[in-house]
């Protein structure tokens, strides 16, 4: 295990530096000027040239590159272009939003989405086992901010009983308007995320089903629940485990499509502006971090697969 | 976004042929998803093709008198903020929707299946590459890759179209490397081995024949997962830039005038879904036609 946790450790390094390093020479060596297109039309070249040297981008590529990777492990993301503000700080300032809207709509999809599911592997051809796959099927193929401004439009503009978007502009400190406005981005989240998650434990019970052992148990005499729930988590959890990784990243990026939905001041609607207003630092930073969050995510997946299934560990 | 795909790889046949153990190929109208899925996806095609020929008005054709109005008979779908005839942004939308999304599964599959291929047929040493690199671009988003691309270049078609076809070329890549090396590790591919036949024929006669109903399967799959990423892409203002219509653009115009014109919202969502509905349900028909293995397991399992 020690030494699994090593290799693993050493592949999430190797594929942190080929993110970034990813993330750097797009934003760098592809053709188009950053200090051109930040700048109006018609700018005299020494501005231009001024926010070159700003930007660095008049010293050559790999020099730039080297900065970076030192600045990098030392912790410095750089600064903002426009407010010069530390780009460390500023995605630190948006956490307060972004992490327990992603952290609370994944907890709730799980709560939500496991009994569903398993109780559309159950029953899957009765009536109810039907629809649940039906809804499913929509959930997924209808884009998470329609989904958003159907539910807006329902709770906010028709019955007011919530805020439609926005933070309050003293943050937490306001707990109860905080609380308000993150309850129609966490269900609008949830629901999304849900709508995957019901296909996966629907489909993991149902091979959990087909195993012999359960008709083994049903033979010995455990009623179906008895037997599912004897066999089925241990069974079932490495391939949910492996998914619910992918639910966490996912939750942390679908942050980016809702925080637009509703007007939140979060990591995603910092990355959206930034992207706009080419604000290259903030943008490499973020995208960076985010990438980062999604890698490591992987990491505790794998560890934790082989925690739960040992059939994992005796296979390598 | 990725659907969890079953690998068909050995067990589909090609096209035609019979099993030895007397198993047909399902004719493709009896299965149902493939059915409702084609209908659904046609209604599509179908809005995008008319729109090249005819629309209820021009584009740019705004209506100052009627503006946010209902549907009524003069607009089939009511009308936006400005006036403009919202049947037919949507008509338009619909042909900007077909055009990435074709233009971007191509992408994907220029770039993902040459390199599945490539770590399949090649050494450890290539594959163990290949397969870092796959892992890395689908810890990357397409989202993000989009959003590094419009920061470098601005938004536009051929963004929109790169970060979504980059983004959705790892999991064919995957998938293609998944399915070709069960081929190579078949005993006809060791005996046209031991025949001579060169490592570009075995691919040709031997494996792309065996993956091609994986990869059928998949492409319908990113198609849907395409048209979603284009709506996002346009609902944050990082794709097709106006006047071009497109569904998510839509949207974003529709949520800010909610409170008085609410239809607005309903059709460009509902067109979104129609369209990825019946892409996945297609993608199940073709599973459940392509692979008779399949359709025995699941008719055991049913039993």
């Amino acid at each position: 295990m020690l030494g699994y946790l090593v290799r693993r450790g050493g592949w999430l390094i190797g594929s942190l530096f080929v993110a970034g390093s990813g993330v750097f020479f797009l934003l760098r060596v592809l053709p188009g000027d950053p200090a051109v297109t930040l700048l109006a039309v018609g700018s005299s070249p020494d501005q231009i040239g001024a926010i070159r040297h700003q930007l660095g981008t008049d010293r050559p590529v790999l020099t730039q590159y080297g900065h970076w990777l030192g600045d990098l492990v030392t912790g410095n993301l750089g600064n903002s272009l426009f407010t010069q503000t530390p780009v460390l700080d500023q995605i630190a300032g948006r956490l307060p939003v972004t992490v327990p809207l992603a952290l609370s709509a994944f907890v709730l999809s799980i709560v939500v989405a496991v009994p569903i599911g398993v109780f559309a592997a159950v029953r899957r051809r009765g009536l109810l086992g039907l629809a649940v796959s039906a809804l499913t099927q929509l959930g997924i193929a209808l884009p998470i901010f329609w989904i958003g401004i159907v539910v807006v439009w329902l709770v906010a503009v028709q019955w007011r009983a919530l805020p439609p978007g926005g933070f309050p502009r003293a943050g937490w400190q306001e707990p109860g308007a905080a609380v308000q406005s993150l309850v129609l981005p966490v269900v609008t989240l949830t629901i999304a995320q849900a709508s995957v998650l019901v296909r996966y434990v629907r489909s993991a019970t149902l091979d959990v089903l087909s195993q012999e052992y359960v008709r083994t148990a049903r033979s010995l005499g455990y009623s179906l629940p008895r037997a599912l729930w004897r066999h089925g988590p241990r069974n079932g959890a490495a391939a949910v485990v492996q998914i619910l990784g992918i639910l966490l990243a996912s939750s942390l990026l679908g942050t980016v499509v809702i925080e637009s939905v509703f007007a939140l001041p979060g990591l995603g609607s910092l990355l959206l502006t930034s992207v706009k207003a080419r604000d290259l630092p903030i943008v490499q930073g973020t995208v960076f971090l985010m990438t980062a969050t999604v890698l490591v995510m992987g990491l505790v997946v794998d560890v934790v697969q082989r925690l739960v299934d040992p059939r994992l560990r005796a296979r390598a | 976004m990725s659907t969890p795909m079953v690998e068909t790889a050995e067990t589909v046949e090609a096209a035609g042929t019979v099993k030895a153990s007397g198993t047909r190929r399902r004719p493709g109208w009896r299965s149902p998803s493939l059915v409702v899925g084609a209908a659904l996806l046609l209604t599509v095609l179908a809005l995008a093709l008319v729109s090249l020929l005819w629309s209820p008005y021009a584009l740019d054709h705004t209506d100052p008198a009627a503006r946010l109005t209902g549907p009524s008979a003069r607009h089939w779908a009511g009308t936006d903020r400005l006036g403009r005839d919202q049947f037919t942004q949507l008509m338009l939308g619909a042909r900007t929707a077909v055009w990435i999304g074709l233009a971007s599964v191509a992408v994907a599959f220029v770039i993902g299946v040459p390199l599945g291929l490539l770590a399949a047929a090649a050494g450890r040493f290539v594959e163990n590459a290949v397969i870092a690199v796959i892992d890395i671009v689908i810890a990357f988003p397409t989202l993000l890759l989009a959003m590094l691309l419009v920061t470098v270049y601005g938004p536009s078609t051929a963004v929109a179209i790169s970060a979504i076809g980059i983004g959705v070329s790892a999991e064919v890549a995957r998938l293609t490397r998944i399915s070709a090396s069960r081929v190579f590790t078949q005993d006809y591919v060791l005996a046209a081995r031991t025949c001579g036949t060169g490592p570009l024929m075995i691919l040709v006669r031997h494996v792309l024949p065996n993956i091609w109903p994986t990869l059928l399967v998949q492409a319908t799959l990113a198609f849907g997962v395409a048209v979603i990423a284009e709506a996002s892409l346009s609902y944050l203002g990082l794709g097709t830039p106006p006047p071009a219509p497109s569904w998510g653009r839509m949207l974003q115009e529709a949520q800010s005038t909610m409170s008085v014109a609410p239809w607005n919202v309903l059709l460009p969502g509902i067109a979104v879904a129609v369209t990825v509905v019946g892409v996945n349900l297609l993608g199940d028909g073709l599973r459940e036609v392509l692979d008779p293995q399949l359709r025995q397991e699941r008719r055991a399992a049913d039993r």
